[in-house]
């Protein structure tokens, strides 16, 4: 079996001791939230910290709520299982349910957690391998060496964002809160990534993702997810499609969004959706056409690298498939989109 | 006496034979029990070898090539040595004498003496206070490497000699090369109605077991090497330790505790085994090193990749008249049991249809790549893969359904194929009937509608093969029974119990021989200081030649306790019958004792009871060179049926459902040969669907970590039908043959087959991407399409 690294591990009560701790140790300190990214990860050599602090005991960072606003309120320790089965996240963000349920297998729901998945480290088939293994390569510019596998003569990492639940977030408009000793911030979901693979994230150090919150949708709201990966269970997205329909009395759209993850380092928000499919009624002919226009459009957009396994080609081709059977699976109120 | 004379075609199970036993008629044997290491496995209390720690334990690591190919110019382990909790480092020069697990191509040492030649391959070893510090020695350990270049294609490695992966082998990269030819396949062909010509390919796969390689060995103070380690063969590591630790064989015991699931992945000797013992005579203290998952992919040993031509043609009516095929494998850097793979890549093929004249050419070249070796149909998934696809064109030429093209070429029962292979019981026909049956075929083959398909094929395997690794006279198995007054009995046996129930076999065997129950026999195993010789846990061997050894050292053993039990009764011997614990008088009923007491009479009677039993092959194959190599004293038979979908947006084949028919003999045990079939199949299955042991530009693996190769889940497989088809074989025990690994072979080609039932594209390329789906469909749109406008051209004119 592969070691782990050496590291103390610290598990706070309270928010205010983990802060503390992180503020102390510096950046040679990491947050674990479940462990089933960060522990693989470490194990690898990716990430070797000092000082590692559990979110585990902090009672307060758990739970589903609904805010006086409407607003759901998803505390970040939450279990991915939890996230994907609660009435209230079913009922209100479809897709985020979808998109958690279908997040590796039973196990890891059981024990990652919707914060650790929006927080998920960026992926790529020449980082993600043992110590041995990368350094048998001559490593990657984004952990201990200078040149990209993915793209040769790359200035820029590719490492593709791997977490399913992000893309569902973007389309439900989430906010997410953080705290550190300078206080609470919370920022827009979408205003989070960096084109960046080696640190896709806007994030300082000692910040700590608390809350995750989704606003309050219509009745109208409708919403889906889609997977494609190689097994039934386990495998990371080779691409994950997010699907938000909005409709009016007369099931006609009035506001839709897609987003689509597994691509680069963030997830990408499909441009002229809404214009394409506003004020048609989902049973229509004309919606299934503008469906197909849809699909087109993300074509058009998405260029899937070689960075994560599986032929970037037929990612490619499958980028319109997903989009058109997640749009049909929302407007069906159905979904998720999986072989399985 | 060995079981070799005591059956014989007058056996009393054989189909012929006048008092022929009905499953009705058995006591254990034909009936669904547990495995007697059943509820140890369940419940966690098996041992397993990493579970053992003993006393002052050190642990060891393997320091590995970061190059593909490269010499080595210096090894300095002085920094590393300098860590405190350092015991010792070893290199190459430590253990210079080279082995493998075929006598005639030993070519591997137990680290790197002059050259690596994949990465990952070992260079040195460290062993220390714990598993962090030898680690950490790991990196201290400087080596210099002088790059050469890598071989990553087999055709390369062919056409260009220089530089040699194996300097000492004559002829550049070849590994092996066999060319035999089986009466006129050119002039057969030229009077065939029909020819179909193809090429196929096989990509590599491993077999990942879910335990990882691990080993453990203690060096006494009066210098007894023990060993236990996570093998299927014993015996073979017992050899090669003695070759190149240089101690006398009785200085060394080899142990495997339980094993979880090895596939063929387990029976070469391994580096760590060498590693440890010479670790462990080194410091004087225990050593035990457990490989990674990245390791154990490394190890590999896995299913050789092959480029396949085949030509066949046969008669207007269906009938074979010859096959022609040439074949390239990859070996990978070593050559493990490549001689036989490249033996078995042609020698395998001629049944269960008659071939009236045959011919295969095959290579097997080194490239700088992980080890192949053998895994689960050693050497003949692959050309079977090839040929049940063939055969399925040929049936699409002369218009014939794929079943009906096989049953007209069935070669027979009691029959001797064209390469000399004395074919026994076949129930192949039987199993065509059941999947025909139980899929519904004639009802839905060709009538499903557009997207879903069902496809047939068939294979042959062998039940042990009458060529011992080494050649040697003495027996292929042996068995020892003790038996006291506590009414016990204990078998013995060298046979490796690898999560198949070989094991549980002996005992099923005892009590069915003794009529004892089941908890009043325990099995020892694969002990080399306990236990007679056995050859091991591959080529399918274990029921048949075990299984006979036991049933050897039975009756020899009943034929004191009957005496004893006569005499006291002062009846005839044939009146006394062993019935589930109890010993009984058919003739007066009232008059009986329990077999514990049977045992008191006779350890009074003889002395202390105790029995052995051997198992040889008769003299089998053909008169040629390399004419034994794939003879088998059984061959078990095979067809599946597979049903699936396929996705013509996304190019997903999805396997629904298997119909497994498989002529294993007598099922000893028919929930563990259902079991064998299911798993057999959904490896093959994932063979063609998920799995790939790719090496990649740079000759790494892919992703040697059991997320990145995928194994199938739970949700990945499909339903199964286990259909049992028993032709009692007149020389297996009851009549059993094996159930290890013939199931597996038809599963890949049905699969090809039914996805060109369900939507009309041939896959002979493995694996069977989406991706590659949807290029063959868009193929097929165009060719269509080709077809079409050149269609309306004609019409023109």
């Amino acid at each position: 079996m592969l070691r782990l690294p050496k590291f103390e591990l610290r598990t706070p009560t309270t928010l205010e001791q983990a802060i503390e701790w992180l503020e102390e140790a510096g950046p040679s300190a990491l947050i674990v939230a479940g462990g089933t990214d960060l522990v693989p990860n470490m194990k690898h050599e990716l990430f070797t910290p000092e000082l590692v602090v559990s979110l585990a005991g902090i009672a307060e960072l758990r739970g589903i709520r609904r805010d006086h606003d409407g607003a759901l309120s998803i505390g970040a320790m939450t279990s991915l299982e939890e996230v994907a089965a609660n009435e209230l996240v079913r009922a209100q963000a479809p897709a985020l349910a979808q998109a958690c349920s279908l997040v590796a297998g039973p196990q890891l729901r059981s024990m990652g957690t919707l914060g650790g998945n929006v927080m998920l480290d960026t992926r790529c088939q020449w980082y993600n391998q043992t110590y041995f293994w990368r350094q048998a390569l001559g490593f990657c510019m984004k952990k201990d060496g200078s040149l990209c596998h993915v793209v040769a003569g790359g200035k820029n990492c590719v490492a593709a964002a791997s977490n399913d639940s992000a893309p569902a977030l973007m389309t439900l408009g989430a906010n997410l809160e953080f705290e550190s000793a300078k206080g609470a911030r919370e920022t827009p979901i979408d205003e989070l990534w960096l084109a960046d693979g080696i640190r896709n994230k806007k994030l300082e150090h000692g910040e700590i993702l608390t809350r995750i919150r989704v606003p309050p949708v219509g009745t109208g709201h409708r919403g889906a997810y889609g997977k494609l990966r190689d097994r039934g269970s386990i495998d990371f997205p080779l691409l994950g499609v997010a699907v938000r329909l909005d409709l009016d009395s007369a099931q006609r759209v009035e506001h839709a969004d897609i987003v689509i993850t597994a691509l680069a380092a963030q997830p990408k928000r499909i441009s002229k959706v809404v214009e394409t499919l506003r004020g048609l009624e989902v049973e229509s002919p004309e919606f299934a056409s503008a469906c197909e226009t849809v699909a087109a459009l993300a074509h058009k957009q998405c260029r899937p690298l070689p960075n994560i396994p599986g032929d970037h080609d037929y990612r490619r081709e499958m980028v319109p498939v997903y989009v058109r059977r997640t749009l049909a699976a929302a407007a069906a109120r159905s979904g998720p989109v999986h072989h399985v | 006496m060995s079981a070799r004379d005591l059956h014989g075609p007058g056996a009393p199970w054989g189909p012929e034979a006048p008092g022929a036993k009905a499953n009705a008629d058995f006591g254990v044997v034909g009936k669904a029990h547990r495995k007697i290491d059943g509820l140890a496995k369940a419940t966690g209390a098996a041992v397993y070898t990493d579970d053992l720690q003993l006393p002052g334990m050190l642990h060891a690591k393997t320091l590995r090539s970061p190059h593909a190919h490269a010499r080595v110019k210096r090894v300095d382990f002085t920094k590393a040595l300098a860590l405190p909790g350092v015991h010792a480092a070893i290199g190459g020069d430590s253990m210079p004498i080279k082995y493998g697990v075929i006598p005639w191509t030993p070519d591997e040492n137990a680290l790197a003496v002059d050259k690596v030649r994949f990465i990952g391959d070992p260079v040195a070893a460290v062993a220390a206070l714990d598993e962090d510090t030898a680690n950490a020695a790991l990196k201290l350990i400087e080596v210099e490497y002088e790059v050469l270049h890598a071989y990553f294609d087999p055709r390369e490695a062919l056409a260009r000699t220089a530089p040699a992966i194996h300097e000492s082998k004559k002829g550049g990269n070849v590994s092996k090369s066999v060319q035999l030819d089986f009466g006129d396949v050119d002039s057969a062909l030229s009077q065939a109605a029909v020819v179909v010509e193809d090429d196929y390919t096989f990509h590599g796969t491993t077999h990942a077991p879910i335990e990882p390689h691990c080993a453990v060995a203690t060096y006494s103070a009066d210098g007894l090497l023990t060993l236990w380690s996570a093998t299927q063969i014993t015996h073979y590591v017992h050899r090669a330790l003695s070759r190149v630790l240089e101690l006398p064989p009785h200085k060394i015991r080899v142990i495997q505790p339980c094993l979880g699931g090895a596939f063929g992945g387990k029976s070469d000797p391994f580096s760590l085994e060498f590693c440890v013992s010479k670790l462990a005579m080194l410091t004087g203290r225990p050593v035990k090193m457990l490989w990674t998952r990245e390791e154990v992919f490394y190890a590999h040993r896995g299913r050789h990749p092959m480029q396949m031509h085949y030509r066949s043609g046969a008669t207007a009516d269906g009938k074979l008249l010859g096959v022609d095929a040439k074949i390239l494998i990859d070996g990978g850097s070593y050559s493990s049991f490549g001689l036989v793979t490249t033996y078995y890549s042609g020698q395998l093929l001629t049944g269960p249809y008659h071939f009236p004249s045959y011919r295969f050419d095959s290579t097997r070249v080194f490239t700088n790549k992980p080890p192949c070796g053998p895994k689960r149909g050693h050497g003949s998934v692959q050309p079977r893969f090839a040929f049940e696809i063939q055969l399925d064109q040929l049936a699409e030429k002369l218009g014939l359904d794929p079943l009906e093209i096989r049953r007209r070429n069935f070669q027979g029962d009691f029959t001797r194929t064209v390469n000399g292979q004395r074919i026994t019981s076949n129930g192949f026909l039987q199993c065509l009937d059941e999947v025909e049956r139980a899929s519904d075929w004639r009802a839905r083959k060709g009538k499903l509608p557009f997207g879903r398909g069902l496809g047939v094929a068939g294979s042959m395997y062998i039940s042990g093969t009458n060529y011992p690794v080494y050649p040697n006279e003495m027996p292929q198995a042996g068995v020892q029974l003790k038996v006291d007054r506590s009414g016990l009995v204990t078998v013995f046996t060298g046979g490796n119990d690898i999560g198949q129930g070989s094991n549980s076999l002996c005992a099923y065997i005892v009590a069915e021989e003794l009529g004892l129950k089941l908890d009043q026999v325990r099995v020892v195993a694969a002990d080399t200081d306990l236990c007679p010789v056995d050859l091991g846990a591959y080529s399918s061997r274990v029921t048949f030649m075990v299984g006979n050894a036991t049933i050897d050292a039975c009756r020899k053993l009943r034929e004191q306790l009957v005496a004893a039990v006569a005499a006291k009764w002062e009846c005839a011997a044939g009146r006394v019958r062993f019935i589930d614990g109890l010993v009984v008088d058919l003739e007066d009923v009232s008059r009986s004792m329990s077999t514990m007491e049977a045992f008191q009479l006779a350890e009074t009677k003889f002395d202390t009871l105790g029995a052995t039993g051997s198992y040889n092959t008769p003299t089998l194959g053909g008169d040629y060179r390399g004419g034994t190599i794939g003879a088998s004293p059984a061959y078990s038979f095979t067809a599946h049926v597979v049903e699936c979908e396929v996705d013509v947006e996304t190019g997903r084949i999805t396997v629904e459902r298997v119909w497994i028919a498989h002529d294993c003999g007598r099922a000893i045990n028919p929930m563990i040969v259902a079991g064998q079939m299911e798993g057999s199949a959904y490896m093959g299955l994932a063979e063609a669907v998920l799995e790939d042991h790719d090496i990649n530009r740079f000759g790494l693996h892919k992703g040697p970590s059991l997320l990145d190769y995928r194994i199938p889940t739970s949700l990945d497989t499909p339903e199964f039908h286990a259909l049992i088809v028993e032709s009692l074989d007149p020389e297996g025990p009851y009549g059993a043959k094996e159930a290890g690994e013939g199931p597996l072979h038809p599963s890949l080609p049905a699969l090809s087959n039914a996805v060109y039932d369900a939507v009309g594209i041939r896959l002979k390329h493995l694996p069977f991407t989406p991706a590659k789906v949807l290029a063959a469909l868009r193929e097929q749109r165009a060719a269509a399409k080709q077809e079409s406008t050149g269609a309306l051209a004609r019409g023109a004119r």
